[in-house]
């Protein structure tokens, strides 16, 4: 389908004022008596000193698109600290760690641990009653109360904030882990 | 041709000629083939007959300016119309720059079409003002009603809709986009009857408030011939797959949220719905995708053309993963986040980009600096010469970089650049910006489309007014010198037919030097500059078939704030309100 109107620029916000009025940036700038270079310097020491007024549609934004940015903004939370818990798998002689938040798919945890003990891990499904690759081991997690669960059961975020430890355990001993 | 069988000289009737062999069905049959308004406009001019076969024939009307002319000369000049298109206020009403109430309203439209076309079928609007009167008038006064789309409009709620949803029974499109309307609810979508399948189109992304997601379901599996479905923020990944496994036929899908909720199982269901879309050509929504969950578009990625990620304040690690995947991209809408190296990325993973929009994410920040930069417009233009359209917000460019992006994309269409600090000189060099936009010109010689920022003295509408020969729309803000650099642009701009520009000190002897030009185009629009109302009054009187409507403030002062000046053949304005002033 093709729309025959283009998505255009976007708008500012209302300001304090009359319509249609700007304000004193606009007699700064019809100022032709200052040079160019006046004016760049001008704005550098303003903007630390007094905030800039803003201009009434200007830039040209649209206030539809502004609020996306502002409410998404506040929902964003920038991963800056890692979150490192210990890793063990039956059978090797050595725990290991690994970041959790770098992860941003239990398929890419699964493969980095693959990867880290050189050896496949499924992630139980039920409904098969085994790993999804057939391998002998599944991949658990201690959480916050203590108990040991399943990987992949609850959303990634939630995960990786109530996990505590992994043991990547052999298939046998996971039978016995029950979901809810 | 035999010398000896020379036809004796007679006088030939030419009218004879064109009766016995054109007949009116030939004609009208060969019109009715022609699809552009411009052409019909073109093919109404040669002589009466073809006019009165193009009029018969017309069945789409294009409207660009809802004042230009009124309902009743529309109904008596075509009788058979199914389609309307109509664009109502100023461009710069996006940017608040025009006062509410100030008119283009579609009822007094809707009462005419009632009368003269009850089997109108379509009505794509454009930054008019309706009511939800409008939309329940509209809903039950035309039985045979297929398509409304509703683009930056205002005055209307989700309740119009819900008329809409419940009374259009051959509804095959509803197109909701970023209009200043009431989000009431999102009980309109529960308004369609249980039996209606026949939407094709339905595009509710712009909309807030939540809707049944039950009442979507099921809507999506009756309509099978279901190609567009952009979903707004509300509906979630979990919700979206299984709107997905319904629609696999989708050809445009915008998604909901793209927040992390997802357990591992549903994150590969939800990868497996996007791999069964086959045909998708168009994404866009990803709302909140910052870094989490992108890698599920990867399947449907490889036959999209156009990918939107203006509402997603995506980052570049993320974007340039997502990009590798999408190699035969034409159209890509992105925020400034992406940085320099998202557009490095661009420039190499899409050769065959015909269009890019930089959005900023922070229009309004001025102390850090950040976003996109020169470099990262000249490496997209190095990497896609195809390129033709370019909307790029940013907070410094050369002059130099411009000249290598023209150099490297020679075919721009559409160069809108916006420096978002205005008057903002090259920040090298520290010279205005006109060797920036003279390069623009004088290399894209199918330039129809351009908006100019920074600082530029006269020089720059000189260069336009001497190059730019096939300029149709041009927007201008906090440049200029003197009068001399419109005067430039109305003369030597000879296909001009948009011109706005705001706060520049072109005065009345600039505006006066286009009296010859002004019935030519469109529209003007000129607000903060240095015009008068005497000014606009001579203008008033020399030329009576345009319309000089001024918007005044409360001031009482001679200057004309806000001008608007546009050809009509209906005279002036019956519905001003009273700010706005016809002289």
């Amino acid at each position: 389908m093709t729309t025959i109107y283009e998505n255009n620029d976007l708008a500012t916000e209302l300001r304090l004022g009359l319509p249609g009025t700007t304000d004193e940036s606009k007699t700064e700038l019809s100022n032709n008596k200052r040079s160019s270079s006046d004016l760049n310097h001008h704005d550098q020491q303003d903007s630390s000193s007094t905030p800039k007024v803003q201009i009434v549609g200007w830039p040209p934004v649209r206030s539809y698109r502004k609020n996306i940015v502002i409410q998404t903004k506040n929902s964003n939370c920038d991963i800056s600290q890692g979150m490192y818990v210990k890793v063990s798998m039956d059978g090797a002689p050595y725990l290991r760690k690994i970041d959790l938040r770098f992860y941003k798919s239990y398929q890419e945890l699964l493969k980095a641990l693959e990867n880290m003990f050189k050896h496949p891990i499924g992630i139980y499904l039920e409904k098969e009653g085994n790993t999804t690759c057939g391998s002998n081991y599944v991949l658990t997690y201690e959480d916050k109360d203590g108990d040991w669960m399943l990987v992949g059961d609850v959303p990634l975020d939630m995960f990786i904030n109530s996990c505590k430890r992994l043991r990547i355990m052999k298939g046998c001993e996971a039978k016995g882990l029950g979901c809810i | 041709m035999n010398p000896t069988l020379k036809k004796p000289r007679e006088s030939v009737d030419l009218s004879e000629l064109t009766q016995s062999t054109f007949p009116d069905e030939v004609l009208e049959k060969v019109l009715s083939l022609v699809q552009s308004h411009k052409d019909r406009n073109s093919a109404s001019l040669v002589c009466k007959d073809w006019y009165n076969a193009e009029r018969w024939t017309r069945t789409k009307l294009f409207i660009g300016n809802c004042y230009s002319v009124s309902p009743e000369i529309v109904a008596r000049r075509f009788p058979k119309i199914k389609s309307v298109t109509l664009k109502g206020k100023p461009r710069f009403s996006d940017f608040n720059l025009v006062p509410e109430n100030w008119g283009a309203d579609i009822q007094a439209w809707l009462d005419v079409f009632a009368k003269v076309y009850p089997f109108l079928e379509e009505l794509r609007l454009k930054r008019m003002a309706v009511s939800d009167e409008s939309l329940e008038f509209l809903a039950k006064s035309f039985h045979g009603f297929k398509v409304l789309s509703l683009l930056s409009c205002d005055g209307f709620s989700t309740d119009g809709i819900s008329s809409i949803a419940a009374h259009c029974k051959s509804l095959t499109e509803l197109d909701i986009q970023e209009n200043g309307m009431d989000d009431i609810s999102g009980s309109w979508l529960s308004c369609f009857p249980d039996d209606f399948a026949s939407l094709e189109v339905l595009n509710f992304a712009s909309l807030n408030s939540e809707i049944s997601i039950d009442a979507l379901e099921r809507l999506v599996s009756r309509c099978k011939s279901l190609r567009v479905l952009k979903v707004n923020k509300n509906v979630t990944l979990s919700q979206l797959q299984r709107l997905l496994v319904r629609a696999p036929q989708l050809i445009e899908l915008g998604t909901g949220c793209f927040l992390p909720d997802l357990t591992s199982r549903q994150y590969a269901e939800l990868e497996s719905a996007f791999s069964n879309c086959k045909n998708l050509h168009t994404i866009s929504g990803l709302w909140e995708a910052t870094y989490r969950y992108l890698p599920v578009l990867y399947a449907a990625c490889a036959s999209l053309t156009f990918l939107n990620l203006s509402y997603a304040t995506i980052r570049s690690g993320e974007f340039l993963k997502l990009l590798a995947h999408c190699p035969s991209l034409r159209r890509l809408w992105v925020f400034d986040t992406v940085k320099d190296e998202g557009l490095e990325a661009v420039g190499t993973s899409c050769p065959l980009l015909e269009e890019l929009r930089v959005f900023p994410a922070d229009p309004f920040e001025e102390d850090i600096v950040h976003g996109v930069t020169e470099s990262g417009f000249v490496a997209v233009s190095a990497g896609c010469p195809k390129l033709q359209y370019v909307l790029y917000f940013c907070r410094q460019m050369t002059n130099a970089a411009v000249a290598t992006i023209v150099r490297n994309c020679p075919d721009f269409t559409h160069f809108r650049l916006c420096i978002m600090n205005p008057g903002q000189p090259d920040y090298m060099t520290n010279e205005p910006m006109d060797e920036a936009f003279g390069a623009v010109v004088k290399t894209c010689k199918k330039l129809q489309r351009l908006s100019v920022s920074g600082l530029l003295t006269d020089l720059t509408f000189e260069y336009i007014g001497r190059y730019a020969k096939n300029l149709e729309t041009l927007s201008v803000a906090f440049a200029g010198r003197s009068d001399w650099g419109m005067q430039c642009v109305l003369e030597g701009c000879s296909k001009l037919r948009k011109l706005e520009i705001r706060d520049c000190p072109f005065g009345n002897a600039a505006l006066l030097s286009g009296l010859e030009k002004y019935e030519s185009m469109r529209c003007l629009w000129m607000s903060a500059c240095s015009v008068t109302m005497n000014g606009c009054r001579l203008l008033a009187q020399e030329r009576p078939r345009l319309n000089v409507e001024v918007i005044k403030d409360e001031n009482s002062d001679d200057s004309a704030d806000k001008l608007y000046v546009y050809r009509s053949v209906a005279g002036p304005r019956r519905d001003a309100p009273p700010f706005v002033v016809t002289l």
